[in-house]
């Protein structure tokens, strides 16, 4: 029956809507200064933000050219 | 509608109804909470707080590498933890292992069927997963025998009902977990076949997952065509945490290296950013000019930079602190369909239309 099925999605839609809505939260100012600091912490070792000494990454390496 | 002949079903109907009604009622009631609980703790923007943060100088990233192979629409492609091979795979059918040092082809594999939409690298770079059309994510374990035909020992793992739009290993070669156009995740064992768990939530295609990175736990988001981006217990099958903020589908959604947010790309054109712990949208990544869908986000290695392939055939890098774009890249002669940053964060790949994939340092 349509209106048992439709039933039994509201009865689950209610369930995760009240799952949700039971999360523990944190403000954005907290969150932020976390992935700030995070993006701090680990930036010399990003590559790609800060480079690497010249010889160090192999994609920069100009390579030899290999007959196919 | 037939009326009932007996009126005990009338008042069962009617009693259904009521309830029906009731329910509506309590969720409205619920879904204006949750805002309003998430609107609570939003006293102030990221780009604020990053106010201070040392703006980042201009960016010399080209294309360093070409390859060259498909013959068709690249789709899909995933590192090697080896931080060297590269899976591709195509509308034409085929799946490709690349040197990325040296852009050989190491491996070829046929699938039966077109537009083979995800691929995967094993964690011990002995396997690839692919799967599209077939509705179905196959195993296929890479032979060091170049003559052997890796067809032969392929081994169908997760079976959809609607195509594979992605699958990703867990932490080991056991398990696979894949999402599909029939609206469900489901996480696999290799081995067996068998099915572990199903994630059910999604209203319309699932299009994209990512796993948490393993110190953060069982958990996964997932993004689809319902605009909603899910986060999910890999144990419980249960919904944690759900964001719809996007105006159309995402395509891509990403953890960020720490495990405590995830970015999401969608044919709205923008990119956004959802910190789990605070639990909303924290930023959004746009510009006016930029009015062509996202297909495809990655972190750099800490974070700060969010790399977008768009359906422009631009790569935007954006300053996931500051919102602000930092650089441009052209190169693609078709939109970029696939994007990862490798694991050693050195280079990113692109796969494009164009056909071919692109190694960005």
């Amino acid at each position: 029956m349509t209106s048992n099925s439709n039933l039994s999605n509201m009865r689950r839609l209610v369930e995760q809507l009240k799952l949700e809505a039971s999360v523990e939260r944190i403000k954005v100012s907290q969150a932020a200064a976390d992935l700030q600091q995070y993006c701090l912490q680990n930036a010399s070792k990003d590559a790609l933000l800060v480079g690497v000494p010249t010889g160090s990454n192999p994609f920069r390496e100009p390579r030899s050219c290999a007959v196919v | 509608m037939r009326s009932p002949p007996i009126p005990e079903m009338a008042t069962q109907e009617v009693q259904l109804n009521e309830t029906l009604a009731h329910l509506k009622t309590e969720s409205e009631t619920l879904k204006t909470k949750l805002e309003e609980e998430r609107a609570k703790l939003h006293d102030v923007e990221l780009h604020q707080v990053a106010e201070k943060v040392e703006a980042l100088g201009q960016f010399v990233m080209k294309t360093r590498r070409t390859l060259k192979g498909h013959g068709n629409k690249v789709l899909c492609m995933d590192w090697c933890k080896d931080k060297r091979r590269i899976v591709s795979s195509s509308q034409d059918g085929k799946v490709i292992v690349w040197d990325a040092f040296t852009t050989n082809k190491e491996h070829a594999v046929t699938m039966p069927c077109t537009w083979v939409m995800a691929c995967a690298y094993a964690p011990s770079g002995c396997a690839v997963a692919c799967g599209g059309l077939d509705n179905k994510c196959s195993v296929y374990p890479l032979s060091l025998d170049k003559n052997e035909n890796l067809a032969a020992k392929k081994k169908s793992v997760a079976m959809h009902t609607n195509y594979l739009s992605a699958c990703s290993f867990t932490n080991s070669d056991m398990q696979i977990l894949t999402s599909s156009g029939d609206g469900t995740c489901a996480l696999w064992d290799v081995e067996s076949g068998q099915l572990l768990q199903s994630f059910h939530g999604h209203a319309a295609d699932v299009l994209c997952l990512d796993l948490a990175p393993s110190e953060t736990g069982n958990t996964f988001v997932s993004g689809g065509c319902d605009k909603k981006a899910n986060v999910w217990d890999m144990r419980s099958g249960q919904c944690i945490q759900s964001f719809e903020t996007h105006e159309s589908d995402i395509n891509s959604v990403r953890y960020y290296p720490s495990g405590d947010a995830f970015a999401s790309g969608s044919d709205d054109a923008t990119c956004r950013l959802y910190d789990l712990r605070a639990d909303r949208e924290v930023a959004i990544y746009s510009k006016e000019s930029i009015i062509f869908g996202v297909s495809s986000v990655d972190f750099s290695l800490s974070g700060r930079l969010l790399f977008g392939g768009y359906n422009d055939y631009t790569i935007n890098v954006w300053d996931v602190l500051k919102g602000t774009r930092v650089s441009i890249l052209f190169g693609h002669e078709n939109r970029v369909s696939t994007l990862r940053v490798s694991p050693d964060g050195t280079a990113f790949c692109t796969g494009s239309w164009d056909h071919t994939l692109r190694i960005w340092a």
